[in-house]
């Protein structure tokens, strides 16, 4: 068939054969161009997924080489521990409020920020978008040595500000347990340039027509802002949430490096992935620290069918988006 | 505005009712103007801050009375001996005088203006005067973090790593955004679905065994677990690329292929060169990700810190900034310079396709 093909893709006489030989032919291209990510999703990513469930139900410890004979199968043994484990609810508890403060804050504040640069009024708009982008390039690692000094309780310059505008306690961040969670919610914050850039280009996407025929209607910014700008770019918004909720049950590097391996003060920094890198880390508990990787799994793919499940009555498509 | 300036006064009635308006236009610019600015302030408050910190020397952090820029003590030299500055309360306000001896309830002083009047004393509690201090940034700590670190070191590790990884991923992610744009794959769309899915998926899910893995590999304690999945393209990137891909006329492509021009000339003469805009942005969200691990380069890397890229090399840094406030805050710099320097030299090109993407869409 294949030695046949080009002979048939000249000859328009018989469409069928014409159409399916050249098919097949872009057909193998497309599969072929496929492959990086076809290997890379089956070796990187199911496979490993499916071995962190049958890992659940062993013992293996990360210090003995992998092989038969060095762990167990213990059953559920590793799951009976995860009802008992002290830190697992308060680890839970750190990580959701993180997400509850972080991810409307994560979509409020790059979208205002977007608003204000997008202004035609604002003059040097485009420095404006260089230097709110500029603290997203910041290593976290040289973000969290800056948040550790500009929040610190004596010498940080923002209790310096709050004393100045005459509150006398500021809270003690990263010092006090009630504050150091919020304190990172702050951290995380100050990265709002991709989501900034992203909503930008979606505001700029939006048809100034339907601006001009709301103009024409009678409608004022407010009313623009809610029935034009908010419903055009709803799909980047949910993205932009989506991208947040995944950050949020995944955040932990500040705080491991500012709260130490226990998450100090008093484990309002133990982030539940943290608790999940400490077991199968460096205590070496692969089996255990299975399951709360199975755990942060099964909590993001819930989380994420949820947001889809309000997303379709709630996001704007334009025509023919999700077809190619 | 020359318009008015030459018509004189005779135009007044017929600029009036365009005045207001321009009148209102500037309030409103410099309204909006003045907001950035302020919101822009409080976002930049944190980089003066550690530029300011590493720039002090730490004895600073802790003196009472002293500003927050990086300064020194001011002092008036007489007769070969520095005398301290103060500001010191007289009755018309105050006057900066050279303490000489200080006691408890009155001090020797000086009038550094006027050096012949000699030693006088000035009744008072020197504790409560305000010191001078005169503008002084300090390099020590610089130099302290520089010979306690290796930099360079770490440098060239991070720009290896991010660069081998962003060539990795720009090769494998253009394949196959262009494999889901522009050719007939069966099962395309679940395909689509499962790799947008994967965006969700959580590292901590996969880290386990693929240490497992890597380590039977004898891979851990090298940069192959950071580099190779690189070449297998990941969802976020892809799904950029794609979406820029879409956006070109199949047009041109298909009067490509009349002419006999096989998918990966396509791909080379007509799509990539089109696409500037979407690969460049791909090339520095990539490098700048990779430049930010932590998580992984800790797990693989475990001990070997001659491969640490500077992310996971200053990591201890943040811990001793209570004690060594300046040093960790000198490090900081070093460490967001170069990135920064980066995104300064890129951000036009880079702004200009966010731009474009968004535009064009």
């Amino acid at each position: 068939m294949s030695s046949t093909d080009v002979n048939a893709s000249r000859s328009s006489v018989l469409p069928r054969p014409r159409l399916s030989a050249n098919a097949r032919r872009q057909r193998r291209w497309g599969i072929l161009f496929l492959l990086p990510w076809l290997i890379g999703f089956f070796a990187f990513q199911l496979l490993p997924i499916l071995f962190t469930i049958f890992l659940s139900f062993t013992n293996y410890s990360g210090g003995r080489e992998f092989k038969p004979g060095n762990f167990d199968m213990v059953g559920l043994a590793n799951f009976q521990r995860l009802a008992t484990d002290p830190d697992v609810l308060p680890s839970m508890g750190v990580t959701l409020k993180f997400a509850l403060i972080g991810i409307p804050l994560g979509l409020i504040v790059p979208l205002g920020i977007a608003l204000l640069v997008n202004s035609k009024r604002l003059i040097g708009s485009n420095v404006f978008r260089t230097l709110f982008y500029l603290p997203s390039v910041i290593p976290v690692v040289a973000g969290s040595i800056i948040f550790g000094g500009v929040l610190n309780a004596q010498s940080g310059w923002l209790n310096l500000s709050l004393q100045a505008i005459g509150i006398t306690n500021p809270p003690r961040w990263f010092t006090d347990p009630t504050w150091a969670g919020f304190a990172l919610n702050l951290l995380a914050i100050w990265a709002v340039g991709n989501g900034m850039i992203i909503l930008l280009a979606s505001l700029q996407g939006v048809p100034t027509e339907l601006y001009e025929a709301a103009t024409v209607d009678g409608a004022g910014p407010i009313k623009k802002f809610f029935y034009i700008t908010i419903p055009m770019i709803s799909p980047v918004i949910f993205y932009n949430v989506t991208i947040g909720l995944i950050g949020a049950f995944q955040f932990f590097v500040p705080a491991l490096l500012i709260g130490g391996i226990n998450g100090d003060p008093q484990k309002s920094l133990l982030f539940f992935p943290m608790h999940f890198y400490r077991t199968a880390f460096p205590l070496s508990q692969m089996g255990y620290g299975s399951v709360l990787a199975l755990v942060i799994f099964v909590v993001t793919m819930a989380a994420t069918a949820v947001l889809f499940f309000f997303a379709q009555r709630l996001v704007y498509y334009a025509s023919g988006e999700l077809n190619s | 505005m020359t318009r008015t300036s030459i018509s004189g006064g005779t135009s007044a009635t017929p600029t009036s009712s365009r005045l207001p308006f321009k009148v209102r236009e500037v309030l409103a610019r410099l309204g909006v103007t003045g907001l950035g600015l302020l919101v822009l302030a409080i976002f930049l408050l944190p980089l003066a801050y550690v530029l300011i910190t590493s720039l002090k020397l730490d004895t600073q952090m802790t003196t009472i009375g002293a500003p927050l820029w990086p300064a020194k003590p001011a002092t008036f030299s007489y007769q070969g001996q520095e005398y301290p500055l103060y500001e010191v309360p007289i009755e018309t306000g105050t006057q900066r005088l050279a303490m000489v001896k200080p006691y408890r309830e009155n001090s020797d002083m000086m009038d550094p203006a006027h050096p012949e009047q000699g030693v006088f004393n000035v009744k008072g509690r020197w504790r409560t005067w305000q010191a001078v201090y005169v503008f002084s940034p300090n390099l020590k700590n610089f130099t302290d973090a520089w010979s306690q670190v290796n930099f360079t070191r770490l440098f060239r590790n991070s720009f290896l790593l991010a660069g081998i990884s962003t060539i990795g991923t720009l090769f494998a992610c253009i394949l196959v955004a262009y494999g889901f744009t522009r050719f007939p794959i069966p099962g395309k769309n679940i395909l689509f679905v499962i790799l947008i899915a994967t965006i969700v998926l959580p590292p901590q899910a996969t880290i386990i065994p693929l240490y497992i893995l890597f380590n039977k590999l004898g891979w851990t304690g090298s940069w192959l677990p950071l580099l190779v999945p690189a070449f297998f393209a990941n969802a976020y990137d892809v799904f950029l690329l794609r979406q820029y891909f879409m956006s070109i006329p199949k047009e041109l492509d298909e009067a490509a292929m009349i002419d006999g021009a096989n998918p990966i000339q396509i791909l080379v003469s007509i799509i990539i060169p089109q696409a500037g805009p979407a690969i460049t942005a791909v090339t520095i969200f990539h490098f700048f990700f990779v430049w930010n691990q932590y998580f992984e380069p800790l797990v693989y890397l475990i001990g070997k810190t001659k491969l640490y890229p500077i992310s996971v090399g200053i990591g201890a840094f943040v811990t001793t900034f209570s004690t060594f406030p300046g040093r960790s805050a000198a490090t900081a710099v070093l460490t967001l310079l170069l990135p920064a320097v980066i995104f300064f030299l890129a951000q036009r090109q880079f702004m200009q396709g966010i731009v474009v993407t968004g535009v064009e869409k």
